[in-house]
């Protein structure tokens, strides 16, 4: 491996306030709460502290949304995406300052949230700007009217990212929103919050509330929600699944996965190995539809893993504003010790773990990329989320065998197939049961293209043309 | 019941030989193995037959035979599929005037155009097959060098509960989970089951495989619930459940693994003639979209 120097972004671009309160109607207001700290997971190094929305918070900040909900989905479609659009250019224009803010309070790297969160942010904003104008044309009926005011929670993993997949559809679509980020990563939606104030749009529209599970359930159980859009861990779409039944919310889940990642003995095998590394490692594993379970014909498993663990030795691991590094902090210390947990009982359930060199910094929460090799399909660390840089390793002789595997799973997010032979790519892209499948590559994503997942991982699509059906009364 | 059966004539008539409503489950016709069965009257109150009051190991078994057939079904060409519905639609056209006296028993006015509108409905549905892959799904202009299409595929089994519409509801809600490809348990309308047995016979003539349709007759109370939370089941159909309680715990069940479900809003009766638009097919499909690099 060669040496680099450090090479650390500035955070001299962002200027983080010591408390934030909540974003409701326009205006920042002190929520009648309690308060929780966000830390840099990867200096455990306090950031800001923010409020945590009580009931009646989330109820004055529905009430806004309802507020607005009148004059912002009567206004001419045209006009709504014209503050889309500006909202893009804002965030392009302020990009290198929520990159840099992103990867503080999340721990991804740099070049993570530079390269992929913050463009894609932007243009989530300007695709859907675009359909503001044209929803008769989308497939909905002549007339199709927005749902109200949509209730929207979102994960810690791509905290802007999620924010943009849920707000800028919604607000195309005519509704006003009540988002609540993850409480270990507020502090990019609440400077969005900031953007929206920019781009002067009509208070209340976008409302933000800060807090945890509670605040979250009082969103999704407020009566005067009419659309809950979650993403998040399969346990909780659970509880939100039933929490609503019989209310008549218009509901969308993103929830979890255990992709399959298949590789063929005719695949680029360069190819696949950085496939592979990009689907678990990239995001540090944080990733729903990471390619968690590679499944590799048995006639290369032996070469294809030589070559794999050639190439995580080169991964470098650190300080997530160097632009160098690979793999940033583990987001907070429940998640890495759920990590720490799953792996432990993958080597006591018999299967063999193994990870590069990699020292670990002293604070902050950190885990070696680990692969593990020998698992059956009946171990938990091939059946449940890890949700963290962990790769099982099963293997297989035929397609049909593969499928077979690939399918044995409750999750339905994503799915992965490396071979050179294009026939073969179809007849496994049709045996799949996942809602995104990825054919000689991985975790690509486009605002042009619907995501979400078969059976346990969820209902809805995001992206697209099909992302807009969550947010009209269709 | 026909007038040959009623005593009191002056020559001595044949007596009919009448027929016993079964299960439909995996292409058979078993009775319910809990051995129950109730009583069905016309809605003058006579009494009809006694259909099968299938239990909820009856659900369980047409839901293992629901999925045994899905591989199959949703893997037959569209073409195919909307073939044999056509051909669904021929074999009850055939035995209309079966239908317009089961109909006319159970209530139904304008028994005839009820058939017609039911055998217009298959046709309806039958042409769908190979052309809602092009109404919903789309290739996707992403911004890089990649080849991105979004299809729409069956969501897998589907259980539904039909309305209270003999014939016209029953078919306008299986018709549409079916020709996508998906394989269903049906729970026929309590009051009036026995067209639906029928029906399961003009679909056992029809090509149909066996365990695409499976059709159950008994409790909606009963047997709705165990579907509900059944973890082989992919969505379900609330359609025919009146009770709002029921409905809930359908949803609450359903929520266990997470199950598309679809519940018309409760505000006004169904007009089961009125035109279906696309929405009962899109309710039972999943967007797939698959990547692939472009290059040389």
């Amino acid at each position: 491996m060669f040496e680099y120097a450090p090479a650390p972004e500035s955070r001299d671009v962002v200027d983080i306030k010591p408390s934030y309160g909540l974003f409701i109607g326009g205006e920042f207001a002190d929520g009648t709460g309690t308060s929780l700290k966000t830390v840099n997971p990867a200096s455990e190094e306090v950031l800001a502290e923010v409020a945590v929305a009580s009931a009646d918070d989330v109820d004055r900040a529905v009430r806004a949304a309802r507020e607005a909900f009148g004059t912002w989905s009567a206004m001419p479609g045209s006009e709504r995406a014209k503050y889309l659009f500006r909202i893009a250019r804002i965030i392009q224009e302020r990009s290198r300052e929520l990159a840099v803010l992103e990867t503080l309070d999340n721990g991804k790297p740099i070049r993570e949230s530079r390269d992929v969160d913050l463009p894609l942010v932007a243009a989530h904003f300007f695709y859907y700007a675009g359909w503001a104008d044209k929803l008769r044309h989308a497939g909905y009926g002549a007339d199709p009217r927005p749902l109200g005011v949509a209730g929207q929670v979102i994960p810690w993993n791509f905290p802007l990212l999620m924010l943009a997949w849920k707000i800028a559809p919604a607000l195309a679509a005519g509704n006003t929103v009540v988002l609540k980020p993850a409480e270990t990563t507020p502090l990019t939606a609440l400077l969005f919050a900031e953007i929206c104030r920019q781009a002067d749009l009509p208070p209340g529209v976008v409302n933000i509330v800060t807090g945890a599970g509670e605040t979250g359930a009082a969103l999704v159980n407020h009566p005067d929600v009419n659309k809950v859009a979650f993403t998040g861990s399969t346990e909780v779409g659970r509880l939100i699944a039933r929490s609503v039944a019989g209310t008549g919310k218009k509901v969308t889940l993103e929830l979890g996965g255990k992709a399959a990642n298949i590789v063929f003995d005719d695949a680029a095998l360069d190819q696949a190995v950085e496939g592979i590394v990009n689907g678990i490692f990239f995001n540090q594993g944080h990733v729903c539809c990471a390619g968690s379970r590679l499944l590799v014909q048995e006639s290369i498993a032996e070469e294809l893993l030589d070559a794999l663990k050639r190439r995580l030795g080169t991964l470098r691991l650190g300080d997530p504003l160097d632009k160098n590094t690979d793999i940033g902090a583990i987001n907070s210390a429940a998640q890495l010790a759920k990590i720490r947990e799953l792996s432990d009982l993958g080597e006591a359930e018999g299967a063999e773990r193994w990870s590069p060199v990699c020292p670990l910094p002293d604070k902050g929460f950190w885990f070696p990329p680990t692969i593990f090799t020998g698992v059956a399909q009946s171990h938990r660390i091939a059946r449940e989320e890890v949700f963290g840089p962990v790769l099982s390793v099963l293997t297989f002789r035929t397609p049909a065998e593969a499928v077979e595997k690939a399918n044995n799973t409750p999750f339905g997010l994503s799915a992965g197939v490396w071979t050179e032979k294009g026939s073969r790519i179809l007849w496994m892209a049709d045996r799949l049961r996942a809602g995104v499948v990825w054919a000689n590559t991985f975790n690509k994503f486009d605002p042009t293209s619907p995501f979400g997942g078969y059976k346990e991982s969820g209902y809805g699509r995001e992206g697209g043309r099909h992302g807009l059906e969550a947010y009209l009364d269709v | 019941m026909s007038k040959a059966e009623r005593p009191g004539g002056r020559e001595p008539v044949r007596l009919a030989v009448r027929k016993t409503y079964k299960l439909y489950i995996g292409g058979a016709f078993p009775r319910s193995e809990s051995g129950r069965s109730y009583a069905v009257t016309s809605s003058k109150g006579e009494f009809l037959a006694n259909a099968s009051k299938a239990s909820r190991k009856d659900a369980r078994d047409a839901v293992s035979a629901a999925r045994k057939a899905f591989g199959g079904w949703s893997g037959a060409t569209p073409y195919n599929r909307g073939q044999i519905l056509y051909r669904v639609a021929e074999m009850l056209e055939s035995r209309r005037a079966q239908f317009v006296a089961e109909l006319t028993d159970a209530g139904t006015k304008k028994a005839g155009d009820v058939v017609d509108a039911a055998v217009d409905r298959l046709v309806w549905y039958a042409g769908w097959a190979d052309k809602i892959a092009a109404v919903a799904g789309s290739t996707n202009p992403v911004a890089g060098p990649y080849f991105n299409v979004s299809s729409p595929e069956p969501t897998g089994v589907v259980a539904v509960v039909a309305p209270d519409e003999p014939l016209l509801g029953l078919v306008s809600v299986i018709a549409p989970v079916i020709v996508t490809g998906n394989t269903c348990v049906v729970i026929a309308g309590e009051r009036a089951p026995l067209p639906a047995i029928t029906l399961a016979e003009v679909l056992a003539t029809s090509d149909l495989p066996g365990g695409v349709v499976n059709i159950l007759t008994g409790s909606v109370k009963e047997i709705a619930p165990w579907l509900a939370a059944h973890m082989d089941v992919n969505a379900i159909d609330l359609t025919g459940v009146t009770d709002p309680d029921l409905a809930v715990a359908c949803e609450e069940g359903a929520a266990e693994n997470l199950k598309r479900v679809l519940r018309p809003a409760a505000t006004a009766a169904t007009d089961w003639s009125a035109d279906p638009g696309t929405k009962r097919l899109t309710a039972f499909l999943e967007t797939k979209t698959v990547w692939h690099p472009t290059g040389v």
